[in-house]
């Protein structure tokens, strides 16, 4: 899976985007978050606030619920603040 | 039409490009320019990183909603990327129709949901250091007035 942080998610993340290979236990956006905040204090820090996280599957905002596979492109950014 | 520029850009200039290109059966253009506010704080610059490939997905899908609303001719998204300074224009949105009310309505329409769904953020540049943009919850109440 490739994924991509945007504004002040990527400074606390301290990278742009990286390329992963999902766990068994990764099925979904919101086990997907779960298990990103074991892999370290900077992911902790970045996705400690679920309020504060938007996520993106392949282009399209999607829920906690929504379904992830190794072939998508997850972004995790901050509400958004265009215009 | 969706253009995503890194350097600077004359609202004036977009607006008459916009209007030359309009068919006669167009009666009225509505546009909206945005620019990058000093503040009480006095902010140095402005600089606004985005999402490329989602942005041009989630403009021309802005796009295609108000196409699908109102009754118009044609439409325009011109938003800037990058560092840019106090008085410099952000974005430039603008819609023509046959009638007016289209045009205006569409107008802050795509400029609401633009601001809401977009994926742009801003990082200010003040005087004591740099800050990301906080989402304001006017901003989300704008946008829902369409729903």
């Amino acid at each position: 899976m490739r994924l991509r942080y945007f504004a002040w998610l990527r400074s606390r993340i301290g990278t742009s985007s990286e390329e992963i290979v999902l766990p068994d236990t990764v099925r979904d956006v919101g086990s997907l978050l779960d298990w990103l905040r074991q892999r370290g204090a900077n992911y902790q820090a970045a996705l400690a606030d679920p309020g504060a996280v938007r996520v993106a599957v392949n282009h399209e905002y999607a829920g906690m619920a929504h379904p992830v596979t190794d072939r998508d492109e997850v972004a995790l950014f901050p509400p958004v603040t265009g215009g | 039409m969706i253009r995503i520029v890194d350097t600077a850009f004359d609202p004036g200039a977009e607006l008459a490009a916009f209007t030359a290109s309009c068919p006669d059966t167009v009666g009225g253009i509505a546009s909206f320019t945005g620019l990058v506010r000093a503040g009480p704080e006095r902010i140095r610059s402005l600089t606004l990183e985005h999402y490329p490939g989602m942005t041009e997905t989630k403009l021309a899908a802005i796009e295609a909603a108000a196409h699908e609303r109102w009754k118009l001719s044609a439409t325009v998204i011109t938003h800037r990327v990058g560092r840019m300074t106090p008085g410099e224009a952000v974005v430039f949105v603008a819609a023509a129709a046959p009638h007016r009310a289209a045009a205006l309505a569409a107008c802050a329409y795509l400029i609401d949901w633009l601001k809401t769904e977009a994926p742009f953020w801003k990082l200010e540049e003040t005087p004591s250091g740099e800050r990301w943009v906080a989402a304001r919850e006017s901003d989300t109440e704008a946008a829902a007035r369409w729903r």
